[in-house]
């Protein structure tokens, strides 16, 4: 008994050091010195300025000004619209705001819900409002799920390559580009499956959007 | 359904037998103390670490010493985890290792939490970035991430001694054994894990939290933290529990579906392994061969039941009128609570393998699977880890059904049953039943406790209306009984209205029933793990006659299947019934 009790309080401390401080203090030094990039969150800047992480999705909303001048608030909370000039990352219901990426959270809607029903139907809703101007042709039937579901994390970077066709001509006709040459930068940043067989193809909305911005630029 | 998704289910399976065979032969070598190819790099340090904690290697223990070592060990655990979360700001603690500044979170919670590591459940009322300054993560739940894992396959290992021993009472010593797992297995693949990992984009820094300023002119702040190094330990260990609230599906803890894949294969790989590392060491290596294929076959049939139901899609979603077929340039199917490069093949793999073994990580939102969809994770729980399962737990919760068919089998042919050689007799027989009995138990107690009363169903999400709430509350004690740590994550214990514990407080009725849940339903099955190995240990070995049943041929192997069915249906399909079955087969909304 006293053997173990003895052995036990020596193991739990001698056991805590290496695993918990050695451990992953080497796992840190190893990731800084050979992967500093992804090790710190693969961040992207744009004039030196911070604008998120490649592989965070973010929102690219912008607030929606009252007629007084000022940005208009609901509860607390600046109320946001869609920036049509910019791909539109997938819906998203994390607290404080969507794309809260300090507060990661599932959204937890069933799948015999009325509530995921009308939360669908409304994203469906949205969805055509902001795409069909310029995609007439565009119905219910075609809309593809990931542009109406939340995901997982609720801070998904990537939307299917379906979503990222049809938001194209909207952003092709506010950014008075051809539709070719939007559709040729989503092919590019459209990642195939993970070796080729696993997962699903996705469009990284950040990356996307940033290369639009570049062509502006240099234009 | 698209090829690429089956592709991926055959190719996983695949690879993971190839992996598995050479690795169980090698920790067969490592607990019958033979030489192995890492003996020059540990063998000093395992002697060292004998010197430093005054252990013995060579002092051989009976059940009853093995089982004391084991206990007063994971009270330890329990005690110094308790300490490092309840003194989280302390004023000893530097800025650095807790640069947000988080409190402590309520006692009722930390109970829930610490039983919840130190069993190997990593059931998670908290929110990882909310709640948990860098060192909790690292010196309190990685620490119990390693060590929960090395209990689990000592008693396995104990148990495959009982079952092979030829003489004596000696189950082998508890401290060499966890010693040499830490060293010998989990050590070598968690590093090189960890690694691999973030080759491919999974973060290990210790900045603070960053503020970026996006492209429309918001800010955004952006959790980090030494993720890497504890996701690593969490797979490999079937622990489970995510650095981030949302786990495996977080961008930062599981970036590619390359790194979807390699998570998978990091879960399954031990409890794969540890059944061929029976087969070496009972000397017959087909034995292993009947359990791996028994254990194969019911993990296959539930991959294919969940992918086929979420790629049809849900009611809500067709109520809404959204079509959910494959189109060109998507997938279709379920796509709620889902990420967009795992897809419904990788998020239906990773929910099976995550809820066959004990480790809770998830990729996708449980809650929001289909009603079929989601009674696969529910009959994998029903199973009591005897599918695959947890490390080591997989293998003893096996071996106990095991030993409950060679019974029913002897019953049946009407001789006294033998199990490699040794004869069964009541005495066994009543130890596994009991240990058998405990997990079932625990968790349907707890959710008739849970849904009977006012205090009990305050835990059930604003969402979780009819069924769905029930399936709640099931899945919250079956996961917790089960040591498995998944969720239907509207379940909750904590209510936390500002990130940093203040204010926050938990609720007590499911913070301690769960916690008691956690700890009966591990520790229970292990001390009558070990009573069983000891009373086979001293058996005598009588070579096989023409009439003894064989343990490794495939009639034996659907024996043993229809044995866990019948078991796990008799036990659990009334519950199952009223939550997810419901919701599969009427479609109706609620």
């Amino acid at each position: 008994m006293r053997r173990d009790v003895v052995t036990s309080i020596l193991a739990i401390v001698v056991l805590t050091v290496l695993l918990g401080l050695v451990y992953p203090l080497v796992i840190t030094g190893v990731s800084q010195v050979a992967f500093p990039g992804n090790a710190n969150g693969q961040k992207v800047y744009v004039n030196g300025k911070l604008v998120g992480s490649k592989i965070i999705g973010q929102a690219f909303v912008k607030p929606v000004i009252a007629k007084n001048g000022k940005p208009e608030e609901k509860e607390g909370e600046v109320v946001t619209e869609p920036d049509p000039r910019y791909f539109q990352s997938r819906p998203s219901a994390t607290e404080g705001g969507a794309y809260n990426a300090a507060a990661s959270t599932f959204s937890n809607r069933g799948p015999n819900d009325k509530a995921t029903e009308k939360a669908d139907a409304e994203n469906i809703k949205s969805y055509l409002e902001l795409e069909k101007p310029y995609d007439p042709g565009l119905t219910t039937a075609q809309i593809p799920v990931d542009a109406v579901n939340t995901s997982a994390s609720n801070l998904d970077p990537e939307i299917s390559p379906a979503n990222a066709r049809i938001q194209a001509h909207r952003v092709a006709a506010k950014r008075q580009l051809a539709l070719g040459v939007v559709d040729g930068l989503v092919s590019k940043y459209t990642a195939s499956r993970g070796l080729g067989f696993s997962g699903e193809p996705g469009v990284n909305v950040l990356e996307l959007n940033l290369a639009l911005d570049r062509l502006g630029a240099g234009a | 359904m698209t090829v690429s998704g089956w592709a991926t289910i055959v190719l996983f399976a695949l690879i993971l037998t190839a992996l598995a065979l050479p690795l169980g032969s090698y920790m067969a070598k490592v607990y019958s103390g033979e030489r192995v190819f890492l003996t020059p790099v540990f063998g000093w340090p395992e002697r060292a670490l004998y010197r430093v904690l005054r252990v013995d290697p060579e002092r051989e223990q009976g059940w009853k010493s093995y089982a004391k070592s084991l206990l007063i060990f994971s009270l330890a655990g329990w005690l110094l985890l308790y300490l490092i979360l309840r003194t989280q700001n302390a004023f000893y603690v530097p800025h650095g290792v807790n640069p947000l500044g988080y409190h402590s979170a309520p006692w009722n919670v930390t109970f829930n939490t610490v039983s919840s590591f130190v069993t190997n459940t990593n059931w998670q009322f908290y929110s990882g970035e909310t709640t948990m300054s860098y060192l909790s993560q690292m010196i309190g739940l990685t620490v119990q991430n390693w060590l929960s894992a090395g209990v689990g396959i000592v008693v396995a290992v104990a148990l495959i001694r009982g079952i092979v021993g030829r003489s004596g009472k000696s189950l082998g010593n508890f401290w060499q054994d966890l010693v040499r797992t830490i060293l010998y297995v989990l050590a070598p693949i968690s590093v090189i894990g960890a690694i691999v990992l973030v080759s491919q984009g999974v973060i290990q820094n210790l900045s603070t939290y960053l503020t970026a300023h996006t492209l429309t002119g918001l800010t955004q702040s952006i959790a980090m933290g030494p993720t890497a190094s504890q996701l690593s330990i969490k797979m490999l260990g079937t622990n489970g529990g995510g650095f981030f609230n949302v786990n495996s599906a977080h961008p930062f803890e599981n970036p590619t579906a390359f790194t979807n894949l390699f998570e998978m294969l990091l879960v399954l790989i031990l409890p794969a392994a540890l059944v061929f590392t029976y087969g070496r060491m009972t000397g017959n290596r087909r034995q292993g061969f009947a359990i791996y294929g028994a254990m194969m076959a019911m993990f296959l049939g539930a991959v294919v039941v969940a992918y086929i139901a979420e790629a049809h899609g849900s009611p809500a979603q067709h109520a809404a009128g959204l079509h959910t077929h494959a189109i060109a340039g998507s997938g279709g199917g379920n796509m709620e609570g889902k990420e967009q490069r795992f897809g419904i093949a990788g998020s239906a793999l990773f929910d099976v393998v995550t809820t066959v073994t004990s480790c809770g990580a998830v990729n996708s939102a449980i809650e929001s699977f289909t009603g079929i969809g989601g009674a696969v994770p529910f009959a994998n729980l029903s199973a009591s880890e005897t599918i695959f399962g947890g490390v080591g737990t997989g293998l003893y919760s096996i071996l106990l059904y095991v030993l409950l068919a060679v019974f029913i089998g002897g019953l049946m042919v009407g001789r006294t049953p033998e199990w490699l050689g040794k004869k069964l007799e009541a005495k066994e027989i009543k130890l596994a039943g009991l240990g058998i009995l405990i997990t079932p138990l625990a968790a349907l107690f707890a959710t008739a406790l849970a849904v009977a009363t006012r205090s009990g169903r305050a835990s059930i999400s604003e969402l979780g209306k009819g069924p769905q709430g029930f399936s709640e509350s099931l899945y919250a004690y079956l996961s917790q009984s089960n040591n498995n740590g998944s969720a239907f994550a509207g379940y909750t214990g904590f209510i936390q209205p500002n990130a940093g514990n203040v204010g926050s407080h938990g609720v007590t009725f499911a913070d301690v029933l769960g916690g008691l849940v956690m700890l009966f339903a591990r520790f229970g099955p292990i001390l009558f793990t070990l009573a069983v190995a000891g009373a086979l240990v001293g058996k005598r070995i009588t070579p096989a006659g023409l009439g003894t049943m064989r343990t490794d041929n495939p009639t034996f192997v659907v024996l043993l299947i229809g044995v866990i069915i019948l078991v796990g249906a008799l036990t659990f399909f009334p519950a199952l019934l009223l939550g997810p079955v419901v919701q599969g087969l009427t479609g109706h909304l609620y």
